[in-house]
C-alpha cells in the first residue's frame, strides 16, 4: 500500500516555542487518521504545515512520494491536490454557496464554468443541500456552512482532505449532520487527516488514532488500542479527563 | 422555518393598550421636536433680520434679481465642477487602487514600486491641496517640457488626481487589510494563488466595506474642484468671484454656494443611508 502523506522528523516553532518535535507519521490511501490531543498539542499547526501554510524549519513532507518541503516547490500546485476544511469554516461571504464551491475548479483547475456547477450540484444534492445553491453562507446553520465547506474542498478531486476540528464551531446537534458527511467521506475512500475532539466519532473512523502531546505522537495504534486500552501515561491522563467532561 | 401567523390572530386586550400608549409617546415626542425645531430656527431668524447691517448684507448678498442675472454663467461653470469630477474621479480610481494593491503586495518584484507608493501617498496625503494645485499649475508650465498641456483645465484636474488618488488608496488599503486572514488561508488552501486571491476573494470584499467612505470622499472631491478656480478656470466659484469683483455684490457667491449644496446635499444624505444599511446589516443585535 502507497503512503499518499509521509512526514519525516518535522520540527516546527513560533519564536522559542517549539510546537512539533520530531514528528513523523504515514497516512496510507483510503486511510483515516485521527489526531487527538489537548488544545496547543500541535494537531492545527500540522495540518497547516501539510497546506504548507506554515512552513517548517527541519524534516520532509512527502505528498504521493514528492517532497513538498523543498522551498523550491510550486506551493499552489501542492495546494491543488490537498483540501483543508477549517474549525471556523472560512466561506467566502461574497459568494454563494454555489459560487464558493466553483470557484477553485474555475479559476484554478480550469473547469468550464458548466461542469463545475453541475458537479458542485452533484455533490450538493448528495449532502442535502441541492436547495441552499443560490444563497449566501450567512443565511445557513452553522452545520450547513461547515458542509459547504467540506464540499468546496471536495470539489476539486484532492488526493488527501485535511479536516481541522471542524465539529468545534457547532452545537451538539449540527455536529452529527457534519459527522455523517465525513463518514460518508471515509466510505467512499477518501484519504484523510483529522483533528478532532470527538472520541466516539474517531472510534468509527479512524484507521489510525495519534495522540499528540507537546508536539509529538506518543501514542498511535487502532482507535481501540489508543482510546480504549491506552498504555501512555499521558493518553491516560488525557482520556480520563475527556470522560470526565463526559465527551467519550 | 418560523410559523407563519395564524390568520385568526388578534392583538389582546393588553398589546391594544401598549399600542395605545406608544402612539401617545410618539405624539408626544413629536411636538417636543415641532416646538423646539420653531423656537430655535425662529430665533435664528430674529437674530438676522434684526442685526443692525442687515439691509446692506440682504443686498449684498441677496439680491434675488442680480442672482438670477449671473444664474447662467454660475452655472456653467459648475458644468466644469462636475466634469472635474466626474473625469478626475474615474482616473483618482484606477490611480488609487493600483497604489493600494502595491502597498499590500508581498511580491519581490515589486519592492521598488511598494516604496515609491508608500512615498507617493505620504507626500499628497500630507501637502493641502491648494499648494499642490498651484504647483502643479505653476511649475509643470513652467518647466517648458514639450508635449506637456500648459492647459489650466488639465494641470488642476491633475493636482486634484494626485493628491485624493492618495486619499483614496490609503481608504481602499484599510478596507483590504481589513479583511481577516482566515479568508486568505481559505482561498489559498483552494491553490488560488495569490493574485486570484486578491481579486475573488479579498478585494470584493474589500470594496463592498469602504463603498460608504468612498462616497464621502466623492464628495469631497466634488467640493474640491472649486479650488482649481485659483489657476483662472473659470469654474463655477471663479464665475462667481468675476460677477462680484465686477460689480462689488456678493450675490454670486451665494448662487454657487447654493448650487453645490444642490448636489452634495442629496449625495451625502444618500452616503449616511449606505452607511447606516451597512452598520445594521452588520449587527445582528439592532440598531439602539
Amino acid at each position: 500500500m502507497s503512503n499518499v502523506l509521509e512526514l519525516v522528523n518535522v520540527r516546527k516553532s513560533f519564536g522559542s516555542e517549539l510546537v512539533l518535535k520530531d514528528l513523523s507519521l504515514s497516512v496510507p490511501e483510503h486511510t483515516a487518521t485521527v489526531l487527538i490531543g489537548a488544545s496547543g498539542s500541535g494537531k492545527s499547526t500540522l495540518l497547516r504545515c501539510i497546506n504548507l501554510l506554515e512552513s517548517i524549519d527541519d524534516g520532509q513532507i512527502f505528498l504521493d512520494g514528492e517532497e513538498i518541503s523543498d522551498p523550491l516547490i510550486n506551493v499552489d500546485d501542492v495546494r491543488r491536490r490537498l483540501g483543508l476544511v477549517f474549525q471556523s469554516f472560512n466561506l467566502f461571504p461574497h459568494k454563494t454557496v454555489l459560487e464558493n464551491i466553483t470557484l477553485s475548479p474555475i479559476k484554478v483547475h480550469g473547469k468550464s464554468k458548466d461542469e463545475a456547477n453541475s458537479h458542485a450540484m452533484h455533490l450538493l444534492k448528495r449532502f442535502d443541500l441541492a436547495d441552499k445553491a443560490d444563497q449566501y453562507p450567512d443565511r445557513l446553520s452553522g452545520g450547513q456552512q461547515q458542509r459547504v465547506a467540506i464540499i468546496r474542498s471536495l470539489a476539486v478531486s484532492p488526493r488527501l482532505l485535511l479536516l481541522d476540528e471542524v465539529t468545534s464551531a457547532l452545537d451538539p446537534v449540527l455536529v452529527n449532520e457534519v459527522l455523517s458527511a465525513v463518514r460518508d467521506l471515509k466510505s467512499d475512500g477518501m484519504t484523510m487527516v483529522l483533528a478532532t475532539h470527538e472520541m466516539g466519532f474517531a472510534t468509527q473512523v479512524a484507521d489510525e488514532v495519534c495522540f499528540l502531546e507537546s508536539g509529538n505522537i506518543v501514542e498511535r495504534g487502532t482507535a481501540d488500542q489508543v482510546l480504549h486500552n491506552p498504555q501512555n501515561p499521558k493518553t491516560k491522563e488525557f482520556l480520563k479527563r475527556v470522560h470526565q467532561a463526559g465527551r467519550l | 422555518m418560523s410559523e407563519k401567523q395564524s390568520s385568526a390572530w388578534s392583538p389582546s386586550s393588553r398589546e391594544i393598550q401598549r399600542r395605545k400608549s406608544r402612539r401617545a409617546i410618539s405624539r408626544k415626542q413629536a411636538g417636543i421636536a415641532a416646538a423646539s425645531s420653531i423656537f430655535v430656527l425662529g430665533t435664528l431668524l430674529v437674530i438676522l433680520v434684526t442685526s443692525p447691517g442687515w439691509e446692506t448684507v440682504k443686498a449684498t448678498f441677496f439680491d434675488i434679481e442680480y442672482g438670477k442675472e449671473v444664474f447662467p454663467t454660475v452655472i456653467k461653470g459648475l458644468w466644469i465642477n462636475l466634469q472635474l469630477t466626474f473625469i478626475g474621479g474615474a482616473a483618482i480610481g484606477v490611480i488609487a487602487l493600483g497604489l493600494a494593491l502595491l502597498r499590500t503586495t508581498k511580491s519581490p518584484a515589486l519592492t521598488p514600486f511598494r516604496f515609491l507608493a508608500t512615498a507617493y501617498v505620504d507626500i499628497f496625503r500630507g501637502a493641502p491641496l491648494i499648494l499642490i494645485i498651484l504647483l502643479v499649475g505653476f511649475g509643470v508650465p513652467a518647466l517648458g517640457l514639450r508635449g506637456v498641456s500648459s492647459n489650466v483645465i488639465f494641470l488642476g484636474t491633475v493636482a486634484v488626481v494626485l493628491t485624493y488618488s492618495a486619499y483614496v488608496a490609503e481608504v481602499i488599503r484599510s478596507g483590504i487589510l481589513s479583511i481577516h486572514p482566515s479568508q486568505r488561508a481559505a482561498a489559498r488552501s483552494l491553490g488560488l494563488t495569490s493574485g486570484q486571491t486578491m481579486r475573488f476573494v479579498v478585494l470584493p470584499q474589500a470594496i463592498r466595506r469602504v463603498v460608504p467612505p468612498l462616497l464621502n470622499d466623492f464628495v469631497s472631491l466634488l467640493k474640491d474642484t472649486g479650488l482649481v478656480s485659483i489657476l483662472g478656470v473659470t469654474d463655477a466659484v471663479r464665475a462667481a468671484q468675476i460677477n462680484a469683483s465686477r460689480t462689488f455684490n456678493y450675490t454670486p457667491y451665494v448662487v454657487a454656494a447654493i448650487l453645490f449644496l444642490l448636489i452634495t446635499i442629496p449625495m451625502t444624505r444618500y452616503t449616511d443611508r449606505a452607511i447606516r444599511q451597512r452598520t445594521s446589516a452588520q449587527n445582528s443585535e439592532g440598531s439602539i
